[in-house]
């Protein structure tokens, strides 16, 4: 029922979207929000300007990736 | 179901990490083998001794570049799904699908369109080793002085949409958007480091590709995650329905 009146837009009746509850969303969102800024730091930042593990191979091995996805390099 | 929607956003942005990997595997790699080609030889004729390989060309041009891809598809993937799962039923009465697409938009002008206009992506062969803390900090600043500007023009949008209706409304958001961001960028330090003998096309060519694999990447997200959205929100608003039948 609901399948068919959200999914088919030729109908008459459109579902008004309801909202997540923000309680919900709160602890998923900082989870996710922490696992996306590490992710990020280690492809964009890591042995360049701060490093957390020594040596130079996270930086070469992510290099083309980091040069063409715009964070700054060497 | 707030962690199934943020898990989709992560699967779509993998999903669109492939895809821009290929497209910067075809047409970004070409320029940044120009630009470390460049490099050898201007090395080689100061007299340098070429440069150690950690880990070689042929890794970091398919492995390397893929696993920063995912990385990046899903991180940004599980940050779109996050502001999605908050903005849907509260921004608008937009369906799942056109919610996905017109925030993706919205994503990449805040994190890359507008970050890059100040610094724009660099081939190998640009940028001094010693002011890499300098370009850091400022790169990271602007995402985050866009990201700033960008809530700051959406909350005095939001009351400007009751008065002065949606198109209206929104116009005065986005100028606003604009007017923070050419203050914010005005005052931001330059950096120009692109050695005056590089060629033009080579750098024209890979901030190209750079931009190209972006459009790709968040293009992607936005027409895959709605329709995966789409279902999951079905789903909870059937049960949800059935149950308050049975009250």
């Amino acid at each position: 029922m609901s399948q068919s009146l959200s999914s088919n837009s030729h109908s008459g009746s459109i579902v008004a979207p309801v909202a997540i509850p923000i309680s919900a969303l709160v602890p998923w969102a900082i989870f996710t929000i922490v696992l996306s800024l590490l992710l990020l730091y280690f492809v964009g930042a890591e042995q360049g300007a701060t490093s957390l593990i020594s040596g130079h191979e996270v930086h070469e091995f992510v290099h083309d990736g980091r040069h063409l996805l715009g964070f700054p390099c060497h | 179901m707030a962690g199934r929607l943020l898990t989709r956003g992560m699967i779509a942005g993998v999903v669109a990490a492939f895809l821009a990997f290929l497209f910067a595997r075809i047409f970004g790699e070409p320029q940044v083998n120009l630009a470390i080609a460049f490099e050898s030889a201007k090395d080689l004729a100061a007299g340098e001794p070429p440069e150690a390989e950690l880990v070689s060309r042929g890794v970091q041009a398919s492995f390397g570049l893929l696993t920063a891809a995912v990385m990046y598809g899903a991180a940004y993937g599980g940050i779109f799904a996050t502001v999605f799962a908050f903005a849907y039923g509260r921004v608008g009465r937009f369906s799942p699908r056109a919610l996905s697409a017109l925030l993706a938009a919205a994503a990449f002008v805040v994190f890359v369109l507008v970050p890059d206009l100040k610094y724009p992506p660099n081939p190998p062969a640009v940028g001094l080793p010693g002011t890499i803390n300098l370009r850091t900090e400022t790169y990271f600043g602007m995402i985050l002085l866009s990201l700033c500007a960008a809530v700051a023009s959406f909350m005095t949008g939001r009351p400007l949409v009751r008065r002065l209706g949606a198109w209206n409304g929104t116009l005065v958001s986005i100028v606003m958007f604009i007017a923070l961001i050419a203050a914010v960028q005005s005052g931001m330090p330059d950096i120009n480091e692109v050695p005056t003998d590089l060629p033009a096309t080579v750098l024209w060519r890979f901030r190209e590709a750079a931009l190209g694999m972006q459009i790709v990447l968040w293009a992607t997200i936005g027409l895959i995650f709605g329709p995966m959205a789409g279902r999951i929100l079905d789903e909870q608003a059937g049960r949800t329905g059935s149950a308050m039948e049975k009250l």
